[in-house]
């Protein structure tokens, strides 16, 4: 259920998301100290390529160690197996990657 | 000799494959006794038909793991007095393993997945090649001293979380001998070792619960096993991949 790959893309996703959650939770307290808006937050973000990168690769991480993670769930938990595991993994991935895609893009792009 | 005192109240699972029930007896308590003692006396004395295994009732042979109220012991190695609870114990098959007849377990999935996961010696000399020089004292021989005094009972087996949700799973033992295996300088193809523990099944399925270790009667260490082969595996994956740049 889980093989060498698998376990290895879950790791490596973790790592990449650790620095970014950090720099994500450091951001947003320095950023508020003086008191900060919406409008304010979106002018810095929107069209920014950084922000984009920052928010993009995180959304591209949490796809692949949030559908991995799920996998071992659901396959412990309902015994699913072979073609219907390894499909319902590829739509967890793909959901939460569209659906992270579409809130970066709604933030980064002008 | 020991003296009889009150009776106590012994459950043993009783049936065939997946269906059964517990059955209660009547066992005379005496004060030196141990949990085989017990299962024993009721098929000598209560109930002949009772199914149970075991060899040497001396904890060398692991052939007597039962639970014992729940968790998995050597019945031989517990003595009554630590498992009596308001004067009961629940005797039961071994977890996680097909039963055959009451207390007695199919064995077959546990050695079969010992296989798999590359438990078979292959000999890296012929007979007419000298006998490879071991230093006992270097690392790697130590590792691998740590696991070999594995007799096989299957108590981890029975304690594993991960073993009672994913049936593929190879479990503890047979990792534990995998890293034995690759720690061992006589095995000269540690990849294959290190391969026939990733597939889908092998040691990157352990979710690090550590029953196994918890409660292995021989205090050996097969989270400690799986964690060096989670390690190796991680740099074998990285080196192959270098390879394919």
């Amino acid at each position: 259920m889980l093989n060498a790959r698998l376990y290895m893309a879950q790791r490596l996703s973790a790592m990449i998301m650790i620095p970014l959650v950090f720099g994500h939770l450091a951001v947003m307290i320095y950023a508020i100290q003086g008191g900060l808006t919406t409008a304010e937050i979106l002018g810095r973000t929107k069209g920014s390529v950084t922000w984009f990168l920052f928010y993009g690769t995180f959304v591209a991480a949490v796809s692949v160690h949030a559908a991995i993670g799920v996998r071992v769930i659901i396959h412990e938990t309902f015994s699913l197996k072979g073609k219907w595991l390894e499909a319902t993994t590829w739509l967890i991935g793909a959901l939460l990657l569209i659906m992270g895609a579409r809130a970066v893009l709604e933030v980064t792009f002008a | 000799m020991t003296e009889a005192r009150a009776n106590m109240m012994i459950s043993v699972w009783r049936g065939m494959g997946s269906t059964g029930k517990f059955e209660t007896f009547e066992v005379p308590a005496q004060d030196n006794q141990t949990v085989l003692d017990v299962v024993t006396w009721i098929q000598q004395a209560a109930d002949p038909s009772l199914s149970y295994r075991y060899a040497c009732r001396v904890g060398m042979c692991g052939s007597c793991a039962m639970m014992v109220n729940g968790q998995p012991r050597w019945t031989c190695r517990t003595h009554v007095k630590r498992v009596l609870r308001d004067n009961q114990i629940e005797i039961a098959p071994l977890r996680n393993l097909p039963v055959i007849k009451d207390l007695a377990t199919d064995m077959d999935p546990f050695f079969d997945k010992w296989v798999k996961a590359g438990g078979v010696h292959r000999a890296s000399r012929s007979r007419d090649m000298p006998i490879q020089e071991v230093k006992p004292d270097t690392a790697q021989r130590q590792a691998a001293d740590n696991g070999i005094e594995c007799i096989n009972c299957a108590v981890c087996y029975a304690a594993c979380d991960t073993v009672s949700s994913n049936r593929d799973y190879l479990g503890p033992a047979a990792l534990q001998r995998a890293w034995t295996l690759f720690n061992d300088e006589k095995v000269v193809d540690k990849q294959a070792v290190l391969d026939a523990v990733s597939g889908s099944g092998g040691c990157h399925n352990c979710h690090t619960q550590g029953s196994c270790t918890k409660f292995c009667p021989n205090d050996l260490d097969p989270l400690g096993s799986i964690a060096g082969l989670k390690r190796e595996t991680a740099k074998s994956f990285f080196r192959r991949g270098s390879k394919q740049c």
